[in-house]
């Protein structure tokens, strides 16, 4: 089994957040274990993308350590593939051409394309390959932005509430499709999510977060084999205890923060 | 009897819509104000050399065409010449006012500038710095489109979206890559924007310089026509003139929707 549980790839320390006089998260510290699957669940707004912002070096922490394999580094943003709420597919490129942006940009190898192609048919894309994002649907998107993930070839795996904007049923086939990243390619996800549900579905640990200042109310451990059904007795009691730790959270403090400048221009990509 | 009204209703809504798409109005417009032209100046007899009516204006456009061609050729070659050379001083310089704060900031009060200046007053000059020939009015025509495809061009790289350019800074891109990959494509809309203002206004460009001093091309064949009072070969000339805009005006928007699919 690919999932140690015991090997900890990621481990944040004392992280520190602040906009102006907003304090987004002070002493926030978690880990990720290799190969696990680890969910975030907290209110809308409490400061979870801030924290994949910093991770991923996006926007630089005030105060804290993080550290990858024991070595501290400023952010992981070369170690992660990080995967949005919005599939930011460029509509100008093709989905293959899409999938296969990460290795345009890094001058990938030359069995790029037929790793991409062994994704597109493995996440059920196959004969789609040269549709442009506008003629498919918002799942078949999404789908085509994990492949662009997978082609990062990083081991961690930062999801954004990557299915909150798809219908319940295509929302259904893709968590098996996250399941695949863990099961089959051997990825260790850090997943956010507002839905509890998903989260108890997926996830090997799922961590229950206050409004800002962001930290941890509660942390699970879920040893249930995967595929769950969501009508499993003990999940739902999880599921029942996390919504009512989340509702006393709700209106505590939460604010949208997002990429509040980005640098311009030659050089900006390394500020 | 009601689903008989509704259909009706959906009957007369279909037609509004292909009457709003086919130009029906524009259409009509321009017909209306011909004729009254036309009729005013049947009724109130103004002579042709104060102005004429519109279907002398044609028939002097089509039977005049030999002498018309010959100059309406040097002029669209002014103006062509005058795109291309717009489009390789506008490209480069709003990469590099992108890709330098600095120098967008330290250029920007120069191109505001230049919009300033008559470009009545820089003809004379031209003629006497280029000569008569084809020069002056290829750079009065460039200076006029230069500045719309610019600045479009800029607004365009500006206006991509941040969540875009965190996703290939992720990916390790530098600015050359991402300019190729994703602002260029990106500011294409707006690129293609700033083109078609020009090539519509390019026209004064080039027939002013022709005004101050040349030996060819519709603006000098209308100065010279005017002097004779041929005013009617002036208003043909004009004719030839919009017609050409109007011709590059089309070209650019197929253009535009060959090469913009995805929108």
């Amino acid at each position: 089994m690919f999932y140690e549980g015991t090997t900890v790839v990621l481990k944040v320390s004392n992280l520190k957040k602040s906009f102006d006089n907003l304090t987004v998260f002070d002493g926030f510290s978690m880990t990720v274990p290799r190969g696990g699957f680890t969910a975030l669940v907290g209110p809308s707004g409490c400061g979870k993308s801030t924290f994949f912002d910093v991770l991923t070096g996006v926007v630089s922490m005030d105060n804290g350590e993080i550290s990858w394999l024991g070595e501290t580094l400023p952010h992981v943003g070369q170690k992660a593939a990080y995967m949005q709420q919005k599939d930011l597919l460029l509509p100008w490129l093709s989905l293959i051409d899409n999938a296969l942006l990460p290795t345009k940009v890094s001058k990938g190898n030359r069995n790029s394309r037929e790793k991409a192609l062994f994704l597109f048919e493995r996440l059920g894309l196959s004969g789609f390959e040269q549709y442009t994002p506008h003629k498919v649907s918002g799942g078949m998107k999404q789908r085509c932005a994990l492949v662009r993930t997978l082609m990062f070839e990083h081991e961690l795996v930062l999801l954004d509430e990557p299915l909150s904007a798809l219908d319940a049923i295509t929302r259904r086939s893709l968590q098996s499709v996250l399941l695949l990243l863990q099961s089959e390619f051997k990825k260790t996800i850090l997943m956010i999510t507002h839905d509890v549900e998903e989260a108890l579905l997926l996830a090997d640990e799922v961590l229950v977060l206050t409004a800002f200042p962001m930290h941890v109310k509660e942390q699970f451990a879920l040893e249930w084999p995967k595929p769950r059904r969501s009508d499993e007795t003990e999940l739902m009691k999880i599921k029942e205890h996390v919504l009512d730790e989340l509702q006393g959270e709700s209106g505590n403090g939460c604010i949208t923060l997002r990429f509040p400048a980005v640098p311009r221009g030659i050089g900006a990509e390394s500020s | 009897m009601y689903h008989a009204e509704i259909s009706c209703r959906a009957a007369w809504d279909r037609s509004r819509v292909i009457v709003k798409r086919s130009g029906f109005f524009p259409l009509t417009a321009v017909v209306l104000i011909l004729a009254i032209w036309e009729m005013a100046c049947r009724g109130l007899a103004i002579p042709d050399f104060i102005l004429p009516a519109p279907s002398r204006i044609l028939s002097v456009a089509i039977f005049q065409a030999p002498l018309l061609l010959p100059h309406a050729g040097i002029t669209a070659l002014e103006i062509l010449l005058g795109i291309a050379l717009s489009l390789l001083v506008a490209v480069p310089l709003a990469t590099i006012m992108f890709a330098h704060t600095s120098i967008e900031q330290a250029l920007s009060p120069f191109l505001v500038v230049s919009q300033a200046i008559p470009v009545f007053a820089l003809a004379p000059l031209l003629v006497i710095w280029l000569g008569y020939g084809i020069a002056s009015k290829v750079l009065m025509a460039a200076i006029i489109i230069f500045f719309p495809i610019t600045v479009s061009l800029l607004e365009g790289y500006k206006n991509c979206g941040t969540e875009y350019v965190v996703l290939f800074r992720l990916m390790g891109a530098g600015f050359w890559d991402t300019l190729r990959l994703l602002y260029w494509p990106w500011a294409l809309p707006f690129f293609f924007a700033g083109l078609k203002v020009g090539v519509t206004v390019a026209t004064i460009g080039a027939v002013i310089g022709e005004w101050v001093g040349a030996q060819k091309g519709l603006g000098y064949l209308m100065i010279q026509a005017n002097a004779r009072l041929s005013v009617d070969l002036v208003f043909a000339a004009i004719l030839w003139l919009s017609l050409m805009g109007l011709s590059m005006w089309v070209f650019v928007g197929f253009l535009e929707r060959r090469i913009i699919h995805w929108k």
